[in-house]
């Protein structure tokens, strides 16, 4: 819950701004932007995603490592992805 | 199970295990703490105690949000659970800790309806397809998922759902320090500070660590080699004779915080007067309950529970584990009677408590800890 899943813009979904199509190790998912709407994120930017909002964004460096990294931690990040996928956030 | 010596850093996690190790003063003691779980289970999990020396002591601090819901509130959210037409909803992490009674799966092998939610969202949408239910999302975490409560509370609003309500346990970070700080059990040289809760309050709240108790504090990143230099952080303050709050994860965290995500929170929550914590015990404005405004979507109004006291089992020391004073093997049940599988407290809970960390990967910690010094020693002496 606290881990955080890095992602990445596909594309902001205009009928409701405050969702956008996230990319998280492949797999698509819509994922609420509101609270980034003081410098909103454009599609190629990477966020930082916690329970189905983006907290902040990230450079996409950063964020390739951090994705890395957390697939090494292997259990957790299981959990956390599938977690994910279970969700369908509108 | 890959240890940092594997990890695609391993020489810059030596060089900075040698540079922290260049810094220790000889015969100084030196104690940090790492506030957050995540940071807890990536040092178990990379082994990372291997790459300080012996006299650098991690201990493990109260920041796993599950970890630390008292008994009561399980209880309370099984007893609304229970209440007709009800739909529960948590997140997995909240699924298996034990309640006075039982956890939510017990409870739901008695016939309640607790269902595993990701986010609040999966939550408010349940209950917009479920007109007839009154479906409840059991709120719990640090200042990371507050927003995401409170965003919620707001779309419920603006939606004008009749059955949709959160039962509050939202904690905050600074009380629980600061009743660490004043905890006379433990003497801390500095503190590993919390990554993503920084993203939401930034690192202007941590001041008074500096200013009123005089400790360094780094808010650090989550990977194995943020921990490290987070650590050196801290070791070149003490030995220049600094304090001050540093942001090694800057990347990340806005020095400011998120002003929409603080926003979200003061309009919909407020602060309780006082919060009890398990293995701390009460701490005043320590969290947030809904506010008066929001009052329809506020499961503690809607609902009247018994919101009794119940006192953690004798065997269960997470308490003194949460607070930093015993280490997750010093627990007589740790690993015996309390396991991931049968846990007794909330430590071995969640994979952010320090007993569950420990108990996946730190076991084998230890016996490592002796060569990994040497080779940072060693390496110390060429820099
Ligand atoms: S071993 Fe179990 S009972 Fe002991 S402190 Fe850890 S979680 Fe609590």
């Amino acid at each position: 819950m606290c881990l955080g899943i890095p992602g990445e813009i596909i594309e902001i979904l205009h009928d409701k701004p405050d969702l956008a199509m996230v990319d998280v190790s492949g797999v698509r998912r819509a994922i609420n932007i509101g609270l980034l709407e003081d410098d909103p994120p454009v599609p190629g930017d990477w966020i930082l995603i916690h329970v189905g909002f983006a907290l902040s964004k990230i450079d996409e460096g950063e964020a390739k490592a951090a994705l890395e990294f957390l697939e090494g931690i292997g259990q957790a990040y299981a959990d956390e992805i599938a977690a994910l996928l279970e969700s369908s956030i509108d | 199970m890959r240890y940092v010596d594997e990890f695609r850093d391993a020489e810059k996690a030596r060089a900075l295990s040698a540079r922290i190790a260049s810094l220790c003063e000889p015969g100084r003691h030196y104690k940090f703490m790492e506030v957050c779980g995540g940071h807890t289970h990536t040092i178990y999990k990379h082994g990372l105690e291997d790459y300080l020396p012996e006299t650098i002591e991690l201990v493990h601090g109260p920041g796993c949000p599950v970890c630390v819901i008292p008994m009561g509130r399980v209880d309370d959210s099984i007893y609304i659970a229970r209440q007709p037409d009800v739909l529960m909803t948590s997140f997995g992490d909240m699924m298996r800790v034990p309640g006075g009674n039982g956890s939510f799966f017990d409870s739901n092998a008695e016939g309640t309806n607790i269902k595993m939610v990701y986010s609040p969202l999966d939550s408010l949408k349940i209950a917009r397809q479920n007109p007839d239910q009154r479906v409840v999302f059991m709120a719990i975490g640090f200042e990371t998922t507050a927003p995401s409560t409170a965003m919620t509370i707001l779309r419920a609003a603006a939606e004008g759902l009749e059955n949709f309500s959160v039962f509050c346990n939202h904690v905050t970070i600074i009380p629980a320090i600061k009743a660490i700080l004043d905890s006379p059990d433990l003497r801390l040289d500095g503190f590993i500070g919390p990554g993503h809760v920084s993203t939401v309050i930034g690192c202007r709240p941590y001041e008074f660590i500096t200013t009123d108790y005089h400790k360094p504090i780094v808010v650090a990143g989550f990977e194995p080699l943020d921990i490290l230099q987070s650590i050196y952080m801290l070791m070149l303050q003490l030995s220049e004779g600094r304090c001050e709050v540093e942001n090694q994860y800057s990347r990340v965290v806005p020095w400011d915080g998120n002003l929409v995500a603080l926003k979200a929170i003061t309009e919909t929550m407020e602060l309780r007067p006082y919060f009890e914590w398990r293995g701390l015990g009460f701490i005043s404005q320590s969290a947030m309950q809904v506010k008066e405004k929001y009052a329809r979507f506020d499961a503690e109004r809607i609902f009247n529970m018994p919101g009794l006291r119940v006192a953690d089992p004798k065997a269960c020391q997470c308490g003194e584990v949460l607070k930093g004073v015993l280490k997750p093997w010093e627990c007589k049940v740790f690993g015996t009677a309390c396991t991931p599988e049968t846990p007794i407290g909330t430590c071995m809970v969640s994979p952010e408590g320090a007993c569950a960390a420990y108990y996946n990967f730190g076991r084998f910690t230890r016996q490592r800890v002796k060569e990994a010094t040497a080779v940072a020693t060693t390496e110390a002496s060429k820099v």
